[in-house]
């Protein structure tokens, strides 16, 4: 049988497979340049960007938890102008497309940097984080409330020509409202999940382990969480839909293809293997051969209920 | 790099430490002393992350096959403190563990005329002993060695054999000198004025207390950090300590897997 087609298109980017790193998991992609090859990933998102650097949380920020990790990183990240100056340069050596994942404390914060990385052409597409408080309404967070959501996506839309892909948050009562008012709001693609809240506790020191108290769980503990969200999103929306959460393994992404997604991120598992992306690509790949199928696309959504 | 490392051979030297020795390629003999190793402890999801340690040791033996290059070799002294740990000091000649490494900067050497004064805590002394083979070429070395008890001081011997001259303290007196390594390390650089450097690793008290006394002699001084790390390459941002320019306005945060291990003293925040 021949080489079976891996590629996919996502909101006009082409990816050569569905396999893309997940944001704060793969730094910007020059960490891990000497480990794994770049030019075997369907794309690299990058960390969380803001504004002006972000300081972050203060220490202990991770802790393993069974079957995964909390982390309460806190987005620090060294600001658009470093990103511009320092980062941009590596990632436009890489053919691999760059998503560039970014995040604000307003509306108009988001909006400006959608507008700064519209005119940077190493700038594939764009990935907004919306599991934020916004600052000017009490700190309710943009991604717990779907009309500002909607807002967020909305302004962040019209500043921009790339794509537009919405990461959700897991911590909301009913994720598909969410979906449907970024879907409103005209955003071209879902990625989801980022994070699920939680927390760990020291018995001897009766304290919690982490000195933000609470963090964000990922890893393969938080995947059948994710699969449920992807599989509810993608029957209820027409965009595409991009599956994360506790990906290993080739057989994890795959399922998560079955359940509606048409591309996958890999976050926590690059800790472990540093070459899991590329790893999880080769899988699937050999999955399909295995199974007599030609092109990854016949799997979109293929789950039989 | 990535490489697959065979354990040779898995120790426990003195209860509940252990020293393993492993395969490595050949370009881990360039490894510089400080620097550390991520070990993926099974090929499985639990433990999830890899863990640090130290590179307690780097070097060449002899092929096991006649008339074969000589093999390189990287050796690990840890301590069972956890499920990880745990793991690993169950393992024996010919099993298997994934490992990156060399990583992190290392000590910088620096000038080959000063002395070299070596301050270990308990198992902090598992980078010591690298950066005591490659400076006791080139310098007076001497190692302070401390630890709560006589079980916690390990590994004398070795550092004899390189020829360093090794003062052992322990807390309860049951080894060496009662008290304090730092009390003790103080007393022997207070008596000469010549020119020395300080490289400590050991618990974050026991740092502190070094970085006091380097500050108050005027002796420059290197300290290796440990830190909960997930990655071990500068891309989580999880192993952070506060850097000395940090403020809460303007962060200075440095990552300890790649602008450490290693710190020089006067580079960060000690509250
Ligand atoms: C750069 C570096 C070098 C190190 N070198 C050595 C070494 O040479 N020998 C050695 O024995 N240990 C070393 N450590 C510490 C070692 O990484 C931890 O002891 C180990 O990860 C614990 O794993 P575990 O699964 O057994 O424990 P866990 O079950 O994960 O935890 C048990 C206890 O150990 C503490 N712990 C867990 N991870 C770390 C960590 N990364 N640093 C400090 N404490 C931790 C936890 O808070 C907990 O109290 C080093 C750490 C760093 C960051
Ligand atoms: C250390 C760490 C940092 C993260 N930083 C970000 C971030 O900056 N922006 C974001 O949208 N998601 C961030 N995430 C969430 C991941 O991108 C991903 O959504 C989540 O980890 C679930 O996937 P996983 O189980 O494969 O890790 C982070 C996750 C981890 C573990
Ligand atoms: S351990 Fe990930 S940045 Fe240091």
């Amino acid at each position: 049988m021949s080489i079976p087609d891996l590629s996919v298109e996502l909101a006009g980017i082409k990816l050569r497979n569905p396999v893309m790193t997940a944001s704060g998991t793969f730094g910007y992609g020059e960490e891990f340049a000497e480990y794994v090859n770049l030019e075997s990933i369907g794309a690299i998102i990058t960390k969380g960007l803001s504004i002006k650097p972000k300081a972050g949380n203060a220490t202990p920020r991770i802790q393993e938890t069974t079957g995964g990790m909390l982390n309460a990183i806190g987005l620090q990240n060294v600001g658009i102008d470093a990103f511009i100056e320092k980062k941009v340069p590596f990632l436009r050596s890489v053919s691999t497309p760059v998503i560039v994942n970014f995040f604000g404390n307003t509306v108009e914060e988001y909006a400006e940097l959608a507008e700064r990385l519209d005119k940077i052409p190493e700038v594939a597409g764009v990935e907004i984080n919306i599991s934020c408080p916004n600052v000017k309404h009490g700190g309710i967070v943009f991604g717990t409330e779907p009309k500002a959501a909607y807002s967020v996506v909305k302004v962040v839309r019209e500043a921009t020509i790339k794509p537009v892909i919405v990461k959700l948050s897991p911590n909301v009562t009913d994720i598909v409202e969410m979906a449907w008012a970024c879907a409103d709001a005209e955003a071209d693609a879902l990625s989801l999940i980022n994070t699920l809240t939680g927390m760990a506790i020291d018995l001897n020191k009766r304290r919690p382990i982490l000195a933000n108290v609470t963090g964000g769980l990922s890893g393969p503990a938080v995947k059948p969480v994710a699969l449920r969200m992807v599989w509810q999103v993608a029957k209820a929306v027409k965009i595409p839909v991009i599956g994360i959460g506790g990906i290993m393994t080739g057989t994890d992404a795959l399922e998560f293809m079955l359940a509606g997604a048409t591309a996958v991120q890999v976050g926590t598992a690059n800790f472990l293997d540093p070459a899991a992306s590329s790893r999880i690509a080769a899988e699937m790949e050999n999955y399909l051969v295995e199974n007599g199928i030609s092109d990854v696309k016949e799997l979109i959504g293929a789950l039989d209920i | 790099m990535q490489f697959r490392a065979m354990i040779i051979a898995n120790q426990e030297v003195s209860p509940g430490y252990f020293r393993m020795r492993m395969t490595a390629p050949q370009e881990l003999a360039g490894s510089k002393p400080g620097q550390f190793i991520m070990v993926r402890v099974r090929d499985a999801i639990d433990p999830l992350l890899r863990r640090p340690f130290g590179i307690f040791d780097v070097g060449t033996m002899p092929s096991e096959y006649p008339g074969c290059a000589p093999a390189t070799y990287l050796e690990m002294l840890y301590k069972v403190v956890g499920k990880g740990t745990e793991a690993l000091s169950t393992y024996h000649h010919g099993d298997h563990v994934d490992i990156l490494a060399p990583l992190g900067i290392g000590f910088d050497l620096g000038d080959p005329d000063e002395e070299k004064i070596l301050v270990g805590g308990g198992i902090g002394i598992a980078p010591l002993y690298y950066l005591a083979k490659t400076l006791v070429e080139r310098s007076r070395v001497r190692f302070f060695l401390g630890g709560r008890t006589r079980d916690d001081i390990l590994c004398v011997t070795e550092f004899e054999r390189l020829g360093v001259e090794t003062y052992v303290s322990t807390d309860d007196g049951t080894l060496g000198d009662r008290g304090l390594v730092t009390g003790v390390m103080e007393q022997h650089i207070k008596e000469d004025g010549r020119k020395k450097t300080i490289y400590a690793c050991g618990p974050m008290p026991m740092l502190k207390a070094v970085a006091e006394i380097a500050q108050r002699t005027g002796t420059s001084c290197q300290v290796s950090l440990e830190a909960y790390m997930a990655c071990g390459m500068g891309a989580c941002l999880g192993c952070v300590v506060k850097g000395k320019d940090h403020a809460d306005e303007s962060p200075d945060y440095r990552c300890v897997c790649k602008d450490g291990p290693v710190f020089a003293f006067d580079q960060l925040m000690w509250v």
